[in-house]
């Protein structure tokens, strides 16, 4: 038989990872600072770059920056679709494809060439074939292109006091609300 | 180029005000306007050459880079499609070898789409180079191919091809009175500024160009504004996709418009009139050149108009360049002074701060016709017609499901339901009355009323029976915005473009309730937030769509989000690249 006393209160178990992203939005992260060790208190850390755990379990609450630019970004972003109860995209690539959506109006065909047969100093190049390789897609994708994502938190990055301000809202149970100065568009 | 770029300069007096006409003109010369053709214009108008670039940059109908000599532009508008136009469009790509805004190899044909062309009554329709072709089938496609190949300057092809068909099929208080050039002039004259303004007043004229703003509160304000000069400016710019009723007008009441110019001008004191004729209506630029020609030799324009001594009043034409935004009172004016057409902030109003700053009234083609008549009979004659909110009559365009396409004028506080049987339509499914920016009716609507009141309309009656995809025509309307938007404010510039591809999305099949939701997040905001009519407009077809027919919605969209595209498919140019074809160079789209 259980004891019959409360359970402790259980830490949320996050996740997090970058995609097609650049690690700022994990470096905004980090800037919460101080904050970080109330944080972990409540949460613990899965699968992420902070804990180099690589492969995601059962989770509470999934991060993610950056678009879908790769065939393995799709894999990483099903996996924690799948892990995770409320998944969330960070960061104005996981959001809209950001930055690296700018190669979105070449065809990635011209540009494995360029970069590794005809551009400016290139001798005896090859396109990379190896299937441990993931192969690109045509264009970058925001993850909701491919998965149902629950929260956008947007900004590039977004400032360490939205992340925090998010995180405690999320923890706390509160449908997540950026007010004013947490968001900065330009 | 050169010497016709100086003649061009010289007609116009090298007067940076006047650069779109400037640019109409290279762009007749030229077929587009270069680089080095930017520079000279700027350097001889002495305007910023990012100023000349810019306006160069925003009207469709200029293009900076060569396009074909023959520039073909297929009206794109919902009725040119149901019409069958996409296929028409795609014979001409076909023998052409070419794609869709693509310039033939020769240099010869360039084949484009452009936003409704105001031909809906005798769609599909076209426009060559500075001529409008309408009824296009495919025997006229093929005697069209036929003359780009062989070369013939446009202006020699066979007449019938640019005959433009008249549909009046109800005439009422406007379009049944008898009425002579010049009869509104003397009347207002006889009057005097004060009486007609009061008839006016009394009239309960409201415009016609979908506002419905007080006429008399209008003029009174800028026959109260301080200002040396004084403008009436005609909004002849029909752009709302299905609206052609001012083409009608122009076409064959042509002196009622400019005698109700004239008694605006009486009315506000102005002595300068200007009227900005969509650039989609090229075959209306003669017949009002002419039209004002007779009018000065008649001494119904110039000095001591109608021979009232001291009364001066002249009318220019202008010619737009293919911008809807431009219907927009202040983004007209903006154009009417060379610039792009931003609307602009107000107030000031245009009564106070107008064209060049100055006193301007602006008023719908149909508003000024009215104002001539209401000169000869008085305000009394024209209120006991129409609702009382809702003086007079309304001249609708109707098209679409219909056996007899055309022009309705109508009193005020006419049922939905009453114009539809007059135009011989049948198992209606839906109506766009207002054009897109308008009001979306479903078939449980039709007893609703054409008043401000009720359902307001510019003059736009678009019909479909139960075979036409409301998805579909909520596409074109999202599209349309999209392309029309001037990219001014953000919430409009982005939030029509979103609203484009969540639309595309849907009707692809590849949409979620998500993005359905995000149509109306997206619609809302654009009509919270955005500079212009534009912007609080372009989300009324979503909305009204999502009110009406969400069933249809929501057959097509699935619960849960799957992928918007297809995974493997996006692949193969990589696949192709790399000459891979493992297990690692495909995805299955069926994955969770």
């Amino acid at each position: 038989m259980k004891p019959d006393v409360p359970e402790p209160r259980k830490k949320l178990r996050v996740a997090t990872t970058s995609l097609a992203g650049c690690f700022g939005c994990h470096m905004s992260l980090l800037d919460i600072d101080e904050r970080l060790i109330p944080l972990l208190e409540l949460i613990e850390l899965d699968a992420s770059p902070l804990t180099d755990k690589k492969h995601v379990g059962p989770c509470d609450l999934g991060i993610i920056e950056g678009g879908v630019c790769n065939a393995d970004n799709v894999h990483v972003l099903r996996a924690f679709r799948q892990q995770c109860k409320i998944l969330v995209a960070m960061g104005a690539c996981a959001v809209n494809g950001g930055l690296p959506a700018q190669r979105n109006h070449l065809d990635v065909r011209d540009c494995l060439q360029t970069v590794y047969l005809t551009g400016l100093g290139v001798e005896r190049g090859f396109i990379p074939n190896d299937p441990e390789l993931p192969l690109p897609l045509a264009q970058v994708h925001p993850l909701h292109d491919v998965v149902k994502i629950d929260y956008f938190l947007p900004g590039c990055p977004p400032s360490a006091d939205a992340i925090w301000s998010f995180l405690n809202d999320l923890i706390a149970g509160r449908t997540p609300q950026l007010g004013h100065g947490l968001i900065h568009y330009d | 180029m050169d010497r016709d770029l100086s003649a061009i300069l010289a007609r116009h007096h090298h007067d940076g005000g006047r650069l779109v006409q400037i640019l109409r003109d290279v762009m007749a010369v030229a077929g587009h306007i270069s680089p080095g053709a930017i520079t000279r214009v700027a350097e001889a108008l002495a305007l910023p050459r990012g100023h000349v670039e810019g306006v160069a940059g925003f009207y469709s109908f200029f293009a900076t880079e060569p396009r074909g000599r023959y520039r073909v532009r297929f009206s794109d508008n919902v009725t040119d499609q149901m019409a069958g136009s996409r296929a028409l469009a795609q014979r001409m790509l076909d023998a052409f070898r070419i794609e869709l805004g693509e310039v033939s190899r020769d240099g010869l044909v360039s084949v484009g789409l452009t936003s409704c062309t105001g031909l809906c009554d005798q769609g599909p329709a076209m426009l060559v180079n500075d001529h409008a072709i309408a009824r296009l089938t495919p025997a006229r496609i093929g005697a069209i191919t036929s003359l780009i190949r062989g070369g013939s300057p446009v202006a020699q092809w066979p007449d019938n091809l640019f005959r433009i068909d008249s549909h009046i099929r109800r005439r009422d208080l406007l379009l049944g009175a008898p009425f002579a050039a010049g009869d509104g002039v003397a009347a207002a004259l006889a009057r005097g500024a004060a009486d007609v303004r009061l008839q006016i007043e009394q009239s309960g004229l409201r415009g016609r160009g979908g506002a419905g703003f007080s006429t008399a509160t209008k003029w009174a304000a800028c026959a109260a504004a301080p200002g040396p000069v004084r403008h009436v400016v005609c909004n002849a710019d029909e752009g709302e996709p299905g609206t052609f009723k001012d083409r009608e007008l122009l076409a064959h009441h042509l002196d009622l418009v400019l005698d109700g110019m004239t008694v605006a001008a009486v009315a506000v004191g102005a002595t300068h009139g200007l009227l900005y004729l969509r650039g989609e209506y090229p075959f209306l630029i003669a017949p009002i050149q002419a039209a004002l020609a007779d009018r000065r030799a008649r001494g119904l324009l110039g000095r001591d108009v109608g021979g009232a001594r001291g009364f001066d009043f002249d009318i220019e034409l202008h010619v737009g360049a293919g911008a809807y935004v431009c219907g927009e009172e202040s983004a007209l004016l903006e154009s009417l002074e060379g610039k792009r057409g931003i609307p602009r902030n107000r107030p000031p109003y245009p009564v106070t701060h107008g064209y060049r700053q100055q006193p301007t009234v602006v008023n719908n083609v149909e508003t000024l016709a009215a104002a001539a008549l209401i000169a000869v009979h008085g305000g009394a004659w024209f209120r006991a017609v129409g609702t009382p909110r809702s003086a007079g009559t309304k001249i609708l365009s109707v098209s679409g499901d219909v056996e007899r396409p055309g022009v309705y004028e109508v009193p005020f506080g006419t049922a939905v339901r009453d114009v539809l049987a007059e135009a011989g339509a049948l198992d209606v499914q839906a109506v766009q009355v207002g054009g897109p920016s308008g009001t979306l009716l479903a078939g449980s609507e039709l007893g609703r009323r054409i008043a401000f009141e009720d359902v307001p309309s510019a003059g736009a009656v678009m019909v479909f029976d139960r075979t036409r995809d409301i998805l579909g025509v909520v596409d074109n309307f999202a599209r349309f915005f999209a392309h029309e938007s001037c990219g001014f404010c953000t919430p409009c510039r982005v939030g029509t473009t979103l609203n484009h591809h969540l639309m595309a999305r849907v009707c692809a099949g590849k949409g979620s309730r998500r993005d359905v939701d995000d149509l109306v997040r997206v619609s809302r905001l654009m009509k919270a937030a955005s500079h212009c009519g534009l912007g609080t407009t372009a989300g009324n077809p979503v909305l009204d769509a999502l009110a009406k027919f969400r069933p249809a919605f929501d057959a097509r969209v699935a619960s849960e989000p799957g992928p918007a595209f297809d995974l493997d498919e996006a692949l193969a140019p990589a696949r192709e690249a790399t000459a891979r074809d493992d297990a690692g160079a495909h995805l299955d789209p069926e994955a969770p």
